[in-house]
Formats: structure tokens, C-alpha cells, sequence
């Protein structure tokens, strides 16, 4: 970084060669210091989530296991709610994202090619209420239209909440991808003679694929580190996801499992971490993983 | 837009309405059949909420006893009962605090520093720094939150032992600093990703005719990079404060404790209308947070549509 | 084959463009048709029209004397390419061309021979036909575009642009190669395009069009040799025309304080004392170094180098002229010149509607082909 090649001439006033020497020296250790530093920040409180999952009696402080062992994982079968917690996250995360995805693209695909009166209006009053409108601010009605409609304690209560509150969001993004989408590509087939279904299978789809996907990763790891909606939501330890469950773990009260903690901590982290590398790796998810939260 | 409105079949056109021409053989009635379905599930379950919000707050709703088989309304006195609480203004306190300090300081902070410092700098160490970073924002917050109690405990907990066993009961002594720092940690991957984005928009000759003109990397900064993504720089710092405002994962590590001293507005909501079951009066304090939501999204609908 | 008739077509924008309005034209079967106009004049709009993209607002579009107004595009018997070719990126060539057939519900075996057919027809073979538009250069895309086209026999071609997008030395062969191809084919074609050249070029007949009407329906050369009107005179031509505001006097006319004859057959229709523009293209004036009485004078203030000739820029009172000069006969810059339109060549415009006068009976001169290829 930065020039390396030596002035030939200096322009008068300009420091002498040594102070520029020196000055870059202190500059380059300063920013050693910071990247060690900062490096350090972010990779230290990761490190027990390193260690103690393969430690046989891991303790609070992160070191290298003192007994290696795998049993902490088989170990978690013996309690009654860790791994039917991470299928339920599992069934919540597919569910979510197949609605999502299936009503968000239809309206992403009208609301980009077709001229329908308010359109903009309709797309504004979207972007507001979906950025204005949080799990935390609602939770009250939330919590109460659930429970008038008898769905409390139950996966599709959460499900809908979650969908209700991600579609917005969704439409915006697949929006994008039509968008990009050429119309003359549509427009082409409809002069061959392509009905609207053949359209939509032959053209539109295959070219939304990409979009599609990451829309459905996006949903998928947002409903999967979801806490607050199946927190208020449910009530039956059965029925929660591991969201809830490992957090039902450390904070009730007693001598906390750390066996348990950390290889469900690890287990449950470990999916959300793979997909989004990978997708980040294919699709260049950057930005769209940009708008978890 | 009421949810009734969504969920009644497509109005007929107007008769004046000019023929629907268009890229896809989608007429104006197909095309309100596919935004239906989507449209439906928003109204009923974001839209409706946040104005029953509204309407909630001005009653005395709660899930037992008989104000809840016959909620009265009360006008403001919800809101009366909350400007009196000195709870709810320590709340909303300590929730500006954290925001500004996790988010305009250290997620927007931390993140541009590291986006600036990553400009143009290839290497295995710049790929592990940013893993890492990216990292911390894509596990889970109720893993997250483990790991910063375990991070941050009095006796074994790493810091401690890097600070040479100081034994510093962080989460007692420091608990708003604690969760502050917390989500700088978790959240700084987010504007580190759109700082990176705004840069790279950067045309290379801009900054190449500032270096030849002799400006000095902070001057090139100053004068040619803050001004030229000052429009990202603003959407990006109205996202995260949004999200902080309305972050529920504090209670995750402290539950609000100790001594309300981490108690955020999300907290002090949940603790009212869902442990005590206050329900209108949880409601009206979110009624406030929401008009908070309100102001810095239209300030960012703006910002947006002057960007375009 | 079939011919294709518009009549009264009109289209309002949202807003109240005009983006046709009230037009009619009537194209022969087997011919090649261009629409020539700048952005924004209805050109593809009328393409558009022509295909069923757009519904017009009043008007009727007839094809082989069927009425396919009402009709959905799929039904109107024509295939159109596009300026971005719409080759879809997640087909192969060969998917591509046959795409049209699947439409037809043409067996795949079949898809795939007329695909191999037509695209050798093109020089689309071997590999190329199982790889995909993104791996393909532009030239090689455009014509998978065209044998998309030709592998649904349809009764008309639309061309929208189709050449724009590739690269200058390219884009002449592509010119060359479809005019071959369409004579071979014998398919009526409607061919929009913004580039004059192109359209003197390509087309049998074209209109040139401005603000939802034609200005000029001909043959390309009496398009460039006689434009009706000076819009189609300014646009038509590649060093574009000289138009000069002048005043009738006593059967010539004064242009920046200086004399020049007018053309005979324009005399008995203009009055002493009218105002005219002169159109005289910088090909069709002679430029002379010793004095002539009957020309128009004045300094050299730019030398342009053409390769085969030159075009210089006259400071004639406060016009500036440009006429075109052999190679052996360059002047210098800052000479005095004397400028001598090409009689039988020099057009006359009214200035107040700009159209052209003596469009009578008798043609100014013989007719004359023009080879668009060297403009």
C-alpha cells in the first residue's frame, strides 16, 4: 500500500527522506497493533465455542480441551429436548422459507413487469412498514392475534409471524432480480407464442434461480437464530426451537451443563455458518445476507 | 391499506383505464392475484399489529383479571403512567446509550475502519480477519450471548485471564458497557460488508488524482471518500440504529439486570405486557418505540430516494 | 409471405406522447422495410405495435389482410429479434433456436435437426450449438438470433436494432450477410434502426419518422437524393447537409450577404422577397481555389481528413459551410475558397414548414441509385 518508490526530487519544504522513513515505520506498526488487536476481539470469544465441545469437563474459560473426547455430542441425545429443538428449528426455518418464497416471488414478478395503479404507493407503505415494524415493537399484538387465533404454542403461529414480517424484504430483493431481468426475454417468447405458464416455467424461473435461492438461504437463516417471535410464542419445551432451548439451558437456574451448552451451542451454530459460506461463495451473498436482523 | 382491503378479491378495472400493455402476458387482474397472497399475510400479520399497537395502548388491557374480558378505554393515561415511571426513562436512556454506543460507535466505527483498512489489501490474514468478523455476525445471538457470559465471567472467563487474571465481575460492574460491546461484536460485520460495497464504488481515479495532487491518506479520506459515500454512510447508520433500537438479544445475557441497568425499551416492553401481563400498557410503550422506528425509517426513505 | 397493412394507427403514452399518431403505411410482401428515425419518434413503438407489445390506441394492423389488431403476439405469425437478442443464458444454442418449435409442440428429435439445419445455414455448428449464448462472441449471438427467427417461419421478420450492439467492422459484415439472407428468404421484414446508413443500406423502402409521424416514405436513394423536408435531409446522410437560410431576389437568392442562383425548376415557384433554406450536401458542391463568380465565398476554417476525400468548413459570413474535396485538390487552411453548388443537386426548402419546393411533376434530374455502402 501506498507509494513505495523513492521522490526523485522533493518539493521544497517537504520532510527529508528519514522522517518519511520513520514516520512510515510508526505508521505500519500502528497498524500491526490494530489488526492484532482487533483480531484478537473478534476470534477470543470464539474460541470456547473451539474448545470446549470436545472437552470431557470443559469449564467457563476457553483453552484447548484438557481430555479430548467426541461424547459430548452423543451425550445430547440423552436430553429430552436438544435435539427434537434443532427439527423443530429445522421444520420452522423450511416452513417459513417455502411460504415466503412462494408468495413473495409471484409479487416480486408482478410488481416488477406489470403497471398496476398505486404500484409505488403500495411499494412505499411495504418498505415502511416492514423497516418501522419489529418483532420487539409488535410483540404485544403479536402475541395476541396469535393467541385469539388459537395458535399459541404452536409451529404455525411462528411460522406465520416470521412470514408476515420477512415477505416485505423478500419482494424488494426478488424485485431486484426481475428487474434485472431483461423483458425482451419474455417479450421474445410471447411473440413465438409461449403462453404465460410456459413463460413462466421455461423462462422466468430458471433465470429467478439464482434470486430464489438466496432469498430462501436468507429466510432460512433468519427463522433458524430467530429467538424473540418462539420465545413469546411457545410455551411447550417440546415444541421450541434450539433458539429457545439452549437458551432455556443457561439461563434456568442451577449449575449450568457446559458439556451440553457447548456441543448443542456448536451443533446449532454449525448449519447457519456452512450455508452462509457457501451461498456467499456461489452467489456472492454479501449485500442480500446484509438485511438479516 | 387495511387487511380487509387485502383480502377482498381484485377491484374490477376502471373502464377508462387504458389497455395494459407490458413485458409479460400478465393483465392488471392476474398481476393483483399474484401480489395477493403476499399482500395478505403482511397485513394481517405486520401491518394489523403495529395499529392494533396503537389502539392498545389506550386501554387497560391485561391477560387476567376482569380487564380482560372487558378492557376499558383510558385515553392517555397509559402514557401518563409511563412519562411518571422513572423506569421507562432510565429504559430510554439506557436504550440511546447502547444504540449510540453500539451502534454509531461501534458497529459503524469499527466497521469502516476495517472496510478502509481491508481497501486493497489481498492476503491470507486480511481473508481470516474478515472470516472471523463475518463469523460473529452469522452465529446465532442466543449461542452469541453464551459465549460473551462465559467471555466476560468474574472467574474463568477469558478476558479476565488475558487481563491477567483481574477477576473484574464485568456483567455486575460494567453491564451496559458489557452489552455494548457485545453487539459492536456481533454487528460490525454488517457495515463492515457496506462500507466495503460503498468503497469499491469508488472510482480508482479519483483517489489516484488526490495522491498525485500529494494529499495524504487522512486527507484523502476527508476530502474525497467521506464526501463521495456519505449517502451509504447515512443508510447504513438509520439500518443498524433501527436494529439496535429494537434488539431484544441484551436479554439474552443480562435480562435487563442488573438493577435495570441494561434494561433497553425492547426489555422494559417484554417485562410489562409478557411477564407482568400489562398488555395495554406494554402496548403504549411500544406505540413509542414505534413512532422512534417511524422517524428513522422516514428519514431513511428519504436518504434513499435522494440516493436514487 | 404475406404483406402488412397499417391503418390509422395511434398510440398515447400515459402522460400524452404521441407516440403514433394516426399513421398509416402499407409494406409489400417479400419487402425489405426500414424504420429510420431518431430515439423517441415511434419507430419501435410501431414495431412493437406490429408484433402485439403494445396495444395501440386506435388503428388496425393487417397481415396478409388478416386483422391480427386484437390479437395476442403468439397468434400473428412473426418472429422478431431484439437489440439484446433475448438469447435465453440458460439454454444452449441449440435449446434456443428450437425454442420457438417446443412452443409448437415439435418432437425433440425434430427440434434438434431443424436446429443443426438452420444454424448451419448461419455457420452456427459442431460445438457451438451445444454451448451456451454467454460463451458465444456477439457476432456468433446475433446470429443465433436471426436462426431463432428463420427456425419459426414465420410470414414477417421484425428487426429491432439488431446490429447496434456489435462492433463497427463487424456490424458492416453483419449488414451485408442479412440483406443476403433476406433475399434468399424472400420474407417481408420491418427493420428499426437509428442509423441512416444502415437503412439506405438494408432497405427496399423506408420511412423516416419523427414524433409519431412519417416525413418521408421512398426508396432509400430518393430518400438521400431528394428528402422531402429538411428533418429528413438533416438526418439522412453521413456528413450531414448543409442547410443555409437564404432569401429570394430576383431569381436567385442572397445567402449571407452574397449571391447564388437558384435551380431553374424552383424559380417559377417562389416569390421575391420569400424566405427558403437551401439543402446542399457537402458531397455535391465543387470547391474552388481561383475565383467563380457564381459561387459563394470565404476562408477555410477546418480541414477534415475523410481518407478519399476531405471535408472543409467555410467561413461564409456568419454560416459555416462544408463541402467535400478530391484529394488532389485540398486547400490550405485560412484560403480563400470559392464554393459552387451542384445545380441540378441544390434542394429548396420553404423556412416556414420545411418542406421541400418543386415537388412537382417534373423530376429535377434522372433518377440516380446511390450505393449506401460507401457513404
Amino acid at each position: 500500500m501506498g507509494p513505495d518508490a523513492a521522490m526523485p526530487e522533493t518539493a521544497p519544504g517537504a520532510p527529508s527522506a528519514a522522517a518519511i522513513t520513520a514516520r512510515r515505520l510508526v505508521g505500519r506498526l500502528a497498524f500491526y497493533t490494530f489488526v492484532v488487536v482487533v483480531g484478537a476481539f473478534f476470534a477470543l470469544p470464539m474460541l470456547w465455542l473451539a474448545f470446549a465441545p470436545f472437552d470431557a469437563h470443559p469449564t467457563l474459560a476457553a483453552h484447548p480441551p484438557t481430555e479430548f473426547t467426541l461424547g459430548n455430542f452423543p451425550d445430547l441425545l440423552k436430553n429430552p429436548y436438544a435435539l427434537p429443538s434443532l427439527l423443530n428449528s429445522l421444520v420452522l426455518s423450511l416452513a417459513t422459507m417455502a411460504l415466503v418464497v412462494a408468495t413473495a416471488a409471484p409479487a416480486a414478478y408482478a410488481l416488477s413487469r406489470v403497471r398496476i395503479p398505486g404500484r409505488d404507493v403500495l411499494l412505499y407503505v411495504l418498505l415502511l412498514f416492514s423497516s418501522v415494524v419489529s418483532g420487539t415493537a409488535a410483540m404485544v399484538p403479536i402475541f395476541l392475534l396469535v393467541f385469539e387465533l388459537g395458535l399459541i404454542n404452536t409451529q404455525a403461529g411462528v411460522v406465520l409471524v416470521l412470514a408476515g414480517g420477512l415477505i416485505p424484504a423478500g419482494i424488494f430483493m426478488l424485485k431486484d432480480f426481475v428487474d434485472s431481468m431483461p423483458t425482451s426475454y419474455e417479450e421474445s417468447a410471447r411473440v413465438f407464442g409461449a403462453s404465460p405458464f410456459q413463460i413462466l416455467r421455461d423462462i422466468v424461473l430458471p433465470h429467478a434461480r439464482p434470486g430464489l435461492a438466496v432469498i430462501g438461504v436468507w429466510v432460512f437463516v433468519n427463522v433458524w437464530s430467530n429467538f424473540l417471535i418462539p420465545f413469546i410464542l411457545t410455551r411447550d419445551p417440546g415444541k421450541m426451537p434450539a433458539a429457545v432451548v439452549i437458551y432455556n439451558f443457561y439461563s434456568e437456574g442451577g449449575q449450568a451443563n457446559l458439556r451440553l451448552i457447548s456441543s448443542f451451542g456448536l451443533l446449532y451454530s454449525i448449519p447457519v455458518v456452512v450455508l452462509y459460506l457457501v451461498v456467499n461463495r456461489r452467489y456472492g451473498f454479501r449485500f442480500y445476507g446484509g438485511l438479516k436482523g | 391499506m387495511s387487511p380487509r382491503e387485502a383480502e377482498t378479491p381484485a377491484p374490477p378495472l376502471p373502464a377508462s383505464a387504458p389497455p395494459e400493455a407490458g413485458a409479460t402476458a400478465l393483465r392488471t387482474r392476474g398481476a393483483v392475484a399474484f401480489i395477493a397472497p403476499a399482500l395478505a399475510l403482511v397485513a394481517v400479520f405486520l401491518i394489523f399489529p403495529a395499529l392494533w399497537t396503537l389502539y392498545l395502548g389506550l386501554t387497560d388491557y391485561r391477560l387476567t383479571g376482569i380487564q380482560a374480558a372487558n378492557p376499558q378505554f383510558i385515553g392517555l393515561d397509559n402514557y401518563a403512567a409511563a412519562l411518571g415511571d422513572p423506569r421507562f426513562g432510565n429504559s430510554l436512556w439506557v436504550t440511546l446509550v447502547y444504540v449510540f454506543g453500539s451502534a454509531v460507535i461501534g458497529q459503524l466505527g469499527l466497521g469502516f475502519t476495517l472496510a478502509w483498512i481491508f481497501r486493497g489489501w489481498r492476503g491470507a490474514s486480511r481473508t481470516v480477519l474478515e472470516i472471523l468478523v463475518i463469523v460473529a455476525w452469522i452465529i446465532p445471538s442466543s449461542v452469541v450471548a453464551f459465549l460473551w457470559i462465559a467471555f466476560l465471567d468474574t472467574h474463568d472467563g477469558t478476558l479476565n485471564a488475558v487481563l491477567g487474571n483481574a477477576d473484574v465481575p464485568w456483567l455486575f460492574s460494567w453491564p451496559l458497557l458489557s452489552i455494548i460491546v457485545f453487539n459492536t461484536w456481533r454487528g460490525t460485520a454488517f457495515s463492515m460488508l457496506l462500507c466495503g460495497g460503498a468503497l469499491s464504488t469508488l472510482p480508482p481515479s479519483h483517489l489516484e488524482t488526490a495522491r498525485l495532487a500529494g494529499a495524504s491518506s487522512w486527507q484523502q479520506l476527508r476530502d474525497i471518500v467521506l464526501p463521495s459515500i456519505r449517502g451509504h454512510l447515512l443508510t447504513n447508520l438509520l439500518l443498524i440504529s433501527l436494529w439496535t433500537f429494537n434488539d431484544f438479544s441484551p436479554y439474552l445475557i443480562t435480562a435487563g439486570g442488573p438493577n435495570f441497568g441494561t434494561e433497553t425499551l425492547p426489555i422494559y416492553i417484554f417485562r410489562n405486557a409478557l411477564t407482568n401481563f400489562q398488555l395495554g400498557y406494554g402496548a403504549a410503550i411500544s406505540a413509542i418505540l414505534l413512532v422512534i422506528n417511524l422517524v428513522i425509517a422516514l428519514v431513511y426513505l428519504r436518504v434513499l430516494r435522494k440516493r436514487n | 409471405m404475406a404483406d402488412l397493412e397499417i391503418r390509422g394507427l395511434t398510440r398515447v403514452f400515459p402522460g400524452g406522447v404521441r407516440a403514433l399518431d394516426n399513421l398509416d403505411l402499407h409494406i409489400r410482401d417479400g419487402e425489405f422495410f426500414a424504420l429510420l428515425g431518431p430515439s423517441g419518434c415511434g419507430k419501435t413503438t410501431l414495431l412493437r405495435s406490429i408484433a402485439g407489445l403494445e396495444r395501440p390506441d386506435a388503428g388496425q394492423i393487417l397481415i396478409g389482410g388478416r386483422d391480427v389488431t386484437r390479437l395476442p403476439p403468439g397468434a400473428r405469425d412473426l418472429a422478431m429479434v431484439f437489440q439484446d437478442y433475448a438469447l435465453y443464458p440458460h439454454m444452449t444454442v441449440a435449446e434456443n433456436i428450437a425454442y420457438p418449435l417446443k412452443i409448437r409442440r415439435v418432437g425433440r428429435k425434430d427440434r434438434r435437426q431443424t436446429a443443426e439445419s438452420v444454424g448451419a445455414s448461419l455457420q452456427i455448428k459442431g460445438g457451438m450449438l451445444d454451448r451456451r449464448p454467454g460463451q458465444l462472441s456477439g457476432g456468433q449471438q446475433q446470429r443465433v438470433a436471426l436462426a431463432r427467427a428463420i427456425a419459426y417461419r414465420p410470414r414477417v421478420f421484425l428487426f429491432d436494432e439488431p446490429l447496434s450492439n456489435l462492433d463497427a467492422r463487424l456490424r458492416l459484415e453483419a449488414r451485408t450477410f442479412l440483406k443476403q439472407l433476406q433475399r434468399d428468404l424472400g420474407v417481408t421484414t420491418v427493420y428499426v434502426t437509428h442509423d441512416q446508413a444502415e437503412a439506405l443500406a438494408l432497405a427496399d423502402r423506408m420511412a423516416v419518422m419523427e414524433r409519431g409521424h412519417i416525413r418521408q416514405l421512398d426508396t432509400p436513394s430518393n430518400c438521400f437524393l431528394r428528402p422531402a423536408n429538411t428533418f429528413v435531409a438533416s438526418f439522412i446522410g453521413s456528413t450531414p447537409m448543409n442547410l443555409l437560410s437564404a432569401t429570394v431576389r430576383d431569381g436567385g437568392c442572397d445567402v449571407a450577404g452574397q449571391r447564388l442562383a437558384l435551380p431553374e425548376i424552383v424559380r417559377g415557384q417562389v416569390q421575391s422577397g420569400e424566405a427558403v433554406v437551401l439543402g446542399m450536401r457537402p458531397e455535391y458542391a465543387d470547391v474552388s481555389l481561383v475565383e467563380v463568380p457564381e459561387g459563394l465565398s470565404g476562408p477555410v476554417r477546418v480541414l477534415e481528413n475523410l481518407g478519399v476525400d476531405s471535408l472543409v468548413t467555410i467561413e461564409i459570413g456568419d454560416l459555416r459551410v462544408q463541402a467535400t474535396t478530391p484529394e488532389d485538390c485540398v486547400p490550405a487552411l485560412g484560403d480563400r475558397v470559392w464554393l459552387v453548388p451542384d445545380q441540378r443537386r441544390l434542394l429548396v426548402y420553404r423556412a416556414d414548414d420545411g418542406e421541400r419546393i418543386a415537388v412537382g411533376p417534373a423530376a429535377p434530374f434522372a433518377e440516380t441509385t446511390v450505393d449506401a455502402g460507401s457513404l
